[in-house]
């Protein structure tokens, strides 16, 4: 894609105001309507909104299973007889919502917008992905088989394996212990990950995230309103993008070492954001850890380090929550479990603690820009999402 | 008048083998009696398709005119099974085909049948592919005798290596081995009566009536190829015959097994194979009858090399890991799902796809030369709209760029291999690999291509290629040639 001349960008034109998210996991106890609530409410009470009927002018929603649409949310929430809209992108669904929230307000088509993202897939009896045999190709149509066909070739080109894959789940697991909203909290050892059962190799049962059920929201605002809302430290959006790129498993170009979609994305992001040294310029990062291995790619393909670096920078602890750049600080899709459509939004709502200094035990110091990061499709579709403060 | 006979041939012999001590419980000893049994991810179509690509290796498809399938187990009751051939084959529309069914003597049919048309119009060259996979009742009598096999044949009158001189054939109404409409196995009759009235008989009418119509002798004949079904009862018949042993083409049971409609000429095949200049055979085909020919083998043997020959396949043997294995991959087994439920590929999706999925079409741009599979309209290369023309990736070579081993779908055989391959004209293919074991696996392997079932949801069989690592030998002769 040629480089967009006129291109003003999106830099500091919106704010998040509020955020919330539910609790996520196996929540055979509540219906989406339940965690829509939670995380809507949540939203408004840490904007300060008091009449959210008044103060709400659009919905953004992301879900990759809705039952019922739009209505979804707007019956939920009670949020009726103005625009209510639903986007699904694969995995990068919830941060998708999230852009078109933020193109609007920029647009200047409203002021205040809530996103919501959501997916309820526990309620499918089944504890992976459904697999369709409505064809004789593609198949085995499982992502864990699409991530994992990208280790091979990088194994062998630069010498990581599952041991380093290993550390990522066991860096997120200790993350997620810190995170009251995560599910699995509970530490593990480089040597669970390796001796679980196998999934696809090399991923093996802690390679790969769980599936869970959730929502999470944002509300955004223009700028010039932003501290009209309860905090004084509201989070600009700094930039945003997504991209899609050739089915890996066609693109005739494809070298299986790094993730084509990610680094057109970061390529767009860090222009609108004028970052030129990510590494130093970005404090941490939620990244799409729905393999082990799609994280340690997305270390590279987000221009953190040195393509084919990964292996030294995961035995060093770069990554980890005391490390120079800490990633997925909650404990990622690993801890959280990865109900699609929420997990971008749940990726914004924890990058916002952070750079509000809310995180608690998690907490990574002086952070004053943060980006989210999700990878979907086959995968095709990397949505990123950079947030920062004034 | 050019002669009219068999100008190439091709076989295929499934690399699993359930050993026969598993039959019953035992343990596989190395070495011992064991049978050819079709994986999970064949059937008598994928077989046939195998056996005719080797067949067809250095034969311009295009010029093909005629596919006689013969076999007893088709995977359809209605539907021809030798149309999916030949689409998997990639041979053009304009092309007889026929299902040759319902007798173990299927072959001989339907290659007397392409003899016949090609010497009419001796244009024309017909491919004759025989396959079977029969399911005998598990555990029974008849099934440690059963294998699963195929052969081939390319039937021209262009420098045929082997021409039927005659033949002569017996019917018969018997009920020795047979499957009704709602058998799902083969029925058969007490075996002495079987071997008495029904093999023996008839093999000896066709037999000797071929001898006293050619006015032969069995010491014309270099070898005796001859259908049987079990290792013993063959004997009965070169002794009746008056041949000697040693002129008895070692039917391979303890290794194949008999493997039905495709016996004989499995048999034919690994007797042409060791066959010279004006040498003789004596083929007998069995089955609600008998039919003998007497096959001469001509100069153009001494230029025909066979692709891959009988022993290449019997070295590449793989044991199941058990009975029960066995069982899976014929949905014997009690499982909590059905693997055959749903309702498959779309019939209309499997029309719009077949040149992708069945005769594994790709596309070559003609702007910029990229090659995309499976087809599309705008080029990823130079997004040129509809400037594509086909190119089929079946016989050729590629390698793996990136592999996997998926434990989550549902294989009778877990783990799927599953790899990336990049063919050598640059189409990337995604596909499940077969014939392979997980230590056999390294980026850049070299791998061919075969045609597979990949489920059989709808309880129709749903086939797409697979990949299939290439034995070095082999890449080195392709890198020689």
């Amino acid at each position: 894609m040629s480089d967009k001349t006129v291109n003003e960008g999106i830099k500091d034109k919106v704010a998040i105001v509020g955020v919330g998210c539910c609790k996520f996991g196996e929540n055979w106890h509540q219906g989406p309507e339940d965690m829509i609530v939670e995380a809507a409410y949540e939203a408004y009470e840490d904007a300060g909104l008091d009449n959210p009927q008044e103060q709400i002018e659009a919905v953004f929603c992301g879900s990759v299973y809705p039952s019922r649409g739009t209505a979804e949310v707007a019956e939920s929430l009670k949020l009726f007889d103005r625009p209510v809209s639903l986007t699904q992108n694969y995995c990068a669904t919830g941060t998708d919502a999230f852009r078109y929230g933020v193109a609007a307000v920029a647009a200047g088509m409203h002021d205040t917008v809530l996103v919501v993202g959501f997916d309820k897939p526990k309620d499918r009896g089944v504890s992976g992905p459904s697999i369709h045999m409505n064809t004789a190709r593609g198949l085995p149509m499982t992502p864990a088989g699409w991530f994992s066909l990208c280790c091979a070739r990088y194994f062998e080109t630069y010498g990581a394996g599952r041991e380093e894959l290993a550390k990522i789940a066991v860096k997120n697991h200790h993350n997620g212990t810190l995170a009251p909203k995560s599910m699995l909290k509970k530490e593990i050892t480089t040597d669970d990950v390796m001796k679980a059962r196998m999934i696809s190799w090399p991923f093996t049962l802690y390679d790969c995230a769980a599936q869970s059920d959730g929502a999470a929201a944002a509300i955004i605002t223009r700028k010039n309103l932003a501290k009209s809302f309860r905090r004084d430290d509201p989070v600009y959006v700094k930039g945003i993008s997504i991209a899609l790129s050739a089915n890996p498993q066609t693109d005739p170009t494809f070298d299986f070492l790094a993730w084509k979609p990610t680094i057109a994305a970061a390529k767009d992001v860090y222009k609108q954001a004028g970052i030129s040294d990510p590494a130093k310029e970005i404090h941490l990062a939620q990244v799409h850890d729905c393999f082990t291995m799609t994280e340690l790619l997305t270390y590279e393909d987000l221009g953190f380090i040195e393509k084919g670096s990964a292996k030294e920078h995961i035995e060093s602890g770069t990554f980890e929550l005391d490390g120079e750049l800490p990633v997925n600080t909650d404990g990622g899709l690993k801890t959280f479990g990865h109900p699609t459509g929420a997990t971008g939004v749940r990726m914004i709502y924890e990058n916002v603690l952070q750079l509000q200094g809310r995180a608690e035990g998690r907490q990574v110091k002086n952070a004053t820009m943060a980006i989210s990061h999700n990878l979907g499709g086959a995968p095709q579709t990397c949505a990123l999402a950079l947030l920062g403060m004034e | 008048m050019s002669q009219v006979g068999i100008s190439a041939y091709g076989c295929y012999i499934p690399s699993t083998r359930l050993p026969l001590a598993m039959i019953h419980g035992g343990r596989a000893k190395e070495g011992g009696p064991e049978k050819a049994v079709a994986g999970f991810d064949e059937d008598a179509i994928t077989m046939a398709v195998t056996a005719a690509a080797d067949c067809l290796v250095g034969v311009d498809r295009e010029g093909i005119s005629g596919l006689y399938f013969a076999s007893t187990t088709s995977p359809f009751r209605e539907k021809q099974a030798a149309a999916f051939v030949a689409k998997a084959l990639d041979l053009p529309v304009a092309i007889e085909t026929i299902d040759f069914a319902g007798t173990l003597r299927a072959a001989a049919g339907a290659l007397k049948a392409a003899v016949n048309a090609v010497t009419a119009d001796t244009t024309k060259q017909i491919l004759v592919v025989a396959a079977d996979s029969r399911l005998a009742p598990p555990r029974s009598m008849i099934e440690s005798n059963f294998g699963d096999a195929a052969a081939a044949f390319l039937v021209s009158a262009h420098k045929p290596i082997a021409v039927i001189e005659s033949s002569y054939a017996v019917a018969d109404e018997i009920y020795d081995v047979w499957r009704s409409e709602h058998d799902d196995y083969i029925k058969s009759w007490e075996d002495r009566f079987n071997v008495m009235h029904g093999y023996t008989d008839n093999m000896l009418a066709a037999g000797k009536g071929l001898l006293e119509k050619s006015g032969g002798a069995a010491s014309d004949y270099a070898k005796a190829v001859l259908y049987g079904p079990d290792a013993r009862s063959i004997g009965g018949i070169v002794k009746g015959l008056g041949f000697d042993r040693e002129q008895c083409q070692d039917a391979m049971f303890g290794r194949v097994g008999n493997c039905g409609t495709a016996f004989t000429p499995l048999l034919l095949v690994a007797a042409l194979e060791s066959s010279a200049v004006d040498e003789k055979l004596f083929v007998v085909f069995y089955g609600d009858g008998a039919e003998a020919l007497s096959v001469k083998v001509t100069e153009a043997i001494a230029d025909f090399k066979p692709h891959h020959t009988i022993a290449w396949y019997l070295e590449r043997g793989k044991a199941l890991r058990s009975y029960d294995s066995y069982l899976k991959s014929r949905h014997l087994d009690a499982s909590e799902h059905d693997r055959r439920a749903g309702d498959g590929v779309p019939a209309t999706v499997h029309y719009r796809e077949r040149d992708i999925d069945v005769s594994f079409l790709a596309q070559r741009c003609t702007e910029c030369g990229t090659v995309h599979f499976p087809a599309c309209r705008v080029c990823y290369g130079c997004y040129a709209k509809d400037k594509f023309e086909n190119v089929r990736l079946s016989d050729l070579k590629g390698r793996v760029m990136s592999f996997s081993f998926d434990y989550f779908f549902p294989s009778p055989e877990p783990p799927l291999i599953v790899g990336m391959c990049e063919v050598e004209n640059g189409a990337r293919v995604y596909l499940q690999m077969t014939d392979a074991t997980q230590d056999m696996l390294r980026c850049d392997l070299p791998v061919e291509f075969v045609f597979r079932k990949i489920h059989d949801v709808g309880k129709k069989p749903n086939y797409f290629w697979k990949s299939r690592p290439l034995v070095e030998e082999n890449a080195n002769e392709e890198a020689a040639a």
